[in-house]
């Protein structure tokens, strides 16, 4: 008799999740450890395993649905030899209902949701367990996933797959410390699951918003070459995801502008000259970028698939280069600060971002990025969104160039502004004024006084 | 003529230096050890062992005193003072020994002398006074460790105020002894010196006995402690020591009364400042904060190349804690990349009294400052088979376990062998284990070791013998 494939509880909480994907037709053969389809949750998605042999007789819950109840069958697999004229005497129901109010037709109201458990001698087969969800994209189904009883727990309770996680532990067994890391860096699956896994990418039917090769893939498309095996920590695991993510599902695109810095630095010599306190071109640049803000809001905006989200603060998340990744400290209300205090936030916060000391409210969240490359002699580049902001300012070196004033040839110091737009939040027009603005405040400095 | 150049050079030879030295040595780096004493440090010599060594010998002599508990009739026991002293000589000599085989078997040259920096990548070795050579590494630990805290008024004199050193080797036992500090130091004291017969007073300025141990455990101990016939005063400080022929007066003060003891001998045990004098610290950027050096996560000072552990990088000071940090330390410098840095919530800390103190992990007090929700178990001595047998029925293992993670946040235990036990508990947060690997896994009947499994339990509301 069909067996019956189950829908999962891929946590003891949960009551009902989506159908994400069917990776086998109906008619295709099925052995066990074969991944027949991922389910979703808001928290998670995992790929659910056969554990029979057999053919996938018919799919009863379609790819896409949502709201599938835990426990209803979603598929029925054929035995060996199994005619599949069995199918039609097993009347399991889709049990879509979203609410419990609606119980399907034909259902015997008030059975309990665990179907068929005694009906063993009837025309249903007793329904085999659905297989144990198992493993995502950081490991092949069915692999061992070496993680601490702990971190297992708190993964759990983050709604985190650790099958998604890199380990810092010893044979890079996941820790408690990933799970922190994870969450802390925006890994926290309310806000990232939907990022990873957008609903846009479904008709594709991508198996994985992250299509990564395995590393023995990787080695064999190289022709084998001598290599060195460097391990993936947690912060590189994260830079990895997300900015795939970002590359994969934010439309970028780039407007750059020249802006001529002489003033900026007549002006920066001077505060050095008069204060003890040292002010560097990229202070001036956090505090024009956070100003244009203010001038132009609708740059200041984030996505998401219900509103644009545009934001009351001004908060700049600043790349800081550490030896095995980077991490963006934030300047909070960095537009209704004076150049002294951005000073002086930035050069604490960079030196404890390197001495891995910043607190999680430090580096977590901001409104816009900037990336500033001038200190290695870049002359410009296109940096990549950092999500969920709506734009990242690349900032080039500063140096002199020959310009065109009035008609003739001078030197001036340029340096050139890259900005790089999600273009469902901001539009060409809007951010060219806002780079408009922003050299504005760049090329008067005392403008920033306003 | 021996090499003057070395890929690591440690300074000071306790448990910290020769660790680091051997674990260097593991992973091939040429490396020597400079050591103006002994080998194995305060730890072997004047701490951790010989002191162990002479507190078997009141736990022995507690034991002839309850003979008849277990059936047996003795008379005339008696002890030699000088002997019971020979013996934990002898233990520390053999261990000091010991790491001098180690170091040659890990072929780590041995310089014996002061080692004092001397320029970028250089060490000079004095001894007595005069040079006796000039080393060159790339990398150098300093592994000077600490000595005894004194404070003004109560400065040692050796013979009559002593300090850890003088209370280990004691010409005879005292009449009354006066013990001012009560950590782990003070209590292994006052503990040793009860058990032999002497008079001992406890003076503690903090509000409990050995006080960076969980409240309860603080409060079950020093109920031991007066059972035992020890005099306990918290809350007080020792004001004045005055000194005639033979003994000493102390002034102490509790709040505004004052009151006067007077006693044999007095030990001083009131901390430990770090060894950071003479070094040559001076010309290099080494921070030296509150007579410890400063280092990060990874041992390194601010000065590249020059590497601080154990004792001497502060707290807990504990030899254990030493070794692990000389091993991080050297992995670091090798790159290794299956270094971690120290947690020092993970580091046990064991107190050798009667009954011995263990704990690791937070503090019940703690947990709950740390904003925790917290499970607390325990489970007695009393209630114990192997205990009861063994006629050790003091004693109390408590847990401390997050509410909603299960992880087991610390760990204490009073009573016998716990020092032996709390490896178990450290294991288990090593492993990040939480409440339902402990519980699953089977602890041996009959053993101590299940008091450790019912504090799991009751943490839970799942005792099942109490």
């Amino acid at each position: 008799m069909p067996i019956q494939v189950l829908m999962p509880a891929l946590s003891p909480t949960m009551t009902e999740g989506n159908l994400a994907k069917w990776h086998k037709k109906e008619g295709d053969a099925v052995k066990a450890g074969d991944v027949l389809a991922e389910i979703e949750t808001d928290k998670a998605t995992m790929e659910i395993e056969a554990v029979d042999e057999g053919t996938l007789g018919r799919i009863i819950v379609p790819e896409g649905t949502q709201g599938v109840k835990v426990n209803a069958p979603i598929a029925l697999i054929l035995g060996e030899d199994e005619d599949p004229k069995a199918l039609e005497q097993v009347k399991a129901k889709p049990a879509l209902a979203p609410t419990a109010t609606t119980p399907s037709p034909g259902e015997p109201s008030g059975r309990p949701s665990p179907p068929a458990k005694r009906e063993g001698e009837g025309a249903v087969a007793p329904p085999k367990p659905a297989p144990a969800p198992r493993a995502g994209n950081g490991h092949a189904a069915g692999e061992r996933i070496f993680i601490s009883p702990l971190a297992r727990r708190l993964a759990h309770q983050a709604g985190l797959d650790p099958a998604r996680l890199g380990g810092s532990g010893p044979h890079g067994r996941i820790v408690k410390a990933d799970i922190e890391a994870a969450v802390a860096s925006g890994g926290a699956p309310r806000a990232a699951a939907p990022a990873a896994r957008p609903p846009a990418a479904a008709p594709l039917g991508a198996p994985s918003a992250l299509p990564s090769y395995r590393k023995e893939q990787v080695i064999a498309l190289a022709g084998n070459p001598p290599y060195t095996e460097v391990p993936i920590n947690a912060m590189r695991r994260v830079i990895a995801r997300r900015l795939t993510e970002s590359k994969q599902t934010v439309p970028h695109f780039y407007l750059t502008v020249d802006c001529d810095i002489d003033k900026l630095l007549e002006a920066r010599a001077a505060i050095a000259a008069a204060a003890e306190v040292k002010v560097s071109v990229n202070d001036f640049v956090i505090k024009a970028a956070a100003l244009a803000l203010r001038k132009v809001p609708e740059a200041n905006a984030s996505w998401s698939e219900d509103a644009i989200l545009r934001w009351n603060a001004v908060d700049i998340a600043v790349a800081v280069a550490l030896d095995d990744g980077l991490i963006t400290p934030i300047v909070k209300n960095a537009d209704q600060k004076g150049l002294a205090q951005i000073a002086a936030e930035m050069k604490d916060l960079s030196a404890r971002a390197r001495t891995g000391k910043l607190k999680l409210t430090e580096f977590q969240g901001g409104t816009f990025s900037i990336s500033n490359m001038g200190m290695f002699g870049v002359k410009e580049f296109a940096a990549v969104i950092n999500p969920p902001h709506g734009c990242i300012l690349a900032v080039g070196v500063g140096e002199q160039r020959p310009v065109v004033k009035n008609g003739a040839l001078a030197v001036a110091s340029v340096m050139s502004c890259t900005l790089a737009c999600d273009h469902r939040v901001v539009d060409g027009a809007v951010g060219a004024r806002y780079m408009q603005v922003f050299k504005k405040l760049i090329e008067a400095p005392a403008t920033m006084l306003l | 003529m021996p090499e003057t150049s070395f890929d690591l050079i440690v300074v000071g030879g306790g448990p910290g230096g020769y660790v680091a030295a051997i674990r260097a040595a593991q992973l091939g780096m040429k490396t020597a050890v400079v050591e103006r004493e002994q080998l194995g440090g305060i730890c072997l010599n004047w701490g951790c062992i010989p002191t162990k060594a002479l507190l078997r010998t009141s736990e022995i002599n507690h034991l002839l005193h309850h003979l008849d508990q277990y059936g047996f009739t003795a008379k005339d026991v008696s002890f030699d003072m000088k002997k019971i002293v020979e013996r934990s000589r002898k233990v520390a000599k053999q261990l000091s020994d010991g790491v001098k085989f180690l170091m040659r078997k890990n072929k780590i040259e041995v310089f014996d002398g002061h080692g004092k920096l001397a320029g970028k990548g250089k060490l000079a070795v004095t001894k007595d006074g005069k040079a006796a050579a000039e080393l060159a590494a790339k990398h150098i630990i300093l592994a000077t460790g600490a000595r005894a805290r004194s404070l003004p008024g109560l400065e040692p004199d050796g013979k009559l105020i002593w300090t850890y050193k003088e209370a280990m080797v004691p010409d005879r036992l005292p009449k009354s002894l006066l013990v001012v500090g009560s950590g782990a130091i003070g209590i292994e004291f006052a503990s040793f010196y009860r058990n032999l017969g002497s008079e001992v007073t406890v003076v503690e300025v903090l509000d409990r006995v050995l006080p960076i141990e969980d409240e309860e455990i603080s409060a079950f101990a020093r109920k031991s402690f007066e059972k035992q016939g020890m005099k306990i005063h918290t809350s007080t400080q020792v004001k004045e020591l005055k000194k005639s022929a033979n003994s000493v007066t102390a002034t102490l003060a509790a709040g505004d009364k004052t009151s006067t003891i007077a006693a044999e001998r007095v030990v001083l045990a009131v901390g430990i400042v770090g060894n950071v004098e003479g070094l040559g610290l001076e010309g290099t950027k080494v921070r030296v904060e509150k007579t410890h050096i400063v280092a990060d996560e990874w041992l390194a000072t601010d000065e590249p190349g020059i590497y601080a552990i154990g004792d001497v990088v502060g707290p807990p000071w504990l030899a254990h804690k030493a070794m692990h940090e000389g091993v991080i330390c050297v992995e670091r410098i090798a790159g290794l990349n299956t270094a971690h840095p120290l947690d020092v919530t993970n580091v046990p800390g064991c107190t050798y009294c009667m009954p011995q103190v263990a704990s690791v992990g937070l503090t019940e007090k703690q947990a709950k400052a740390q904003g925790h929700e917290v499970r607390i178990g325990r489970f007695p001595y009393i209630a114990n088979g192997k205990a009861i047998a063994l006629g050790e029925t003091e004693g109390l293992v408590k847990t401390v376990f997050d509410a909603k993670t299960g992880a087991l946040l610390g760990a204490h235990m009073i009573g016998a062998e716990v020092t032996e036990l709390i490896q178990g508990y450290a294991i288990a947060r090593t492993l990040e284990s939480t409440e339902q690997e402990l519980i699953e896994t089977i602890f041996p009947h009959p053993t101590l070791s299940e008091m450790m499994h019912e504090a799991v339990l009751d943490a839970y509301g799942r005792a099942v013998h109490i």
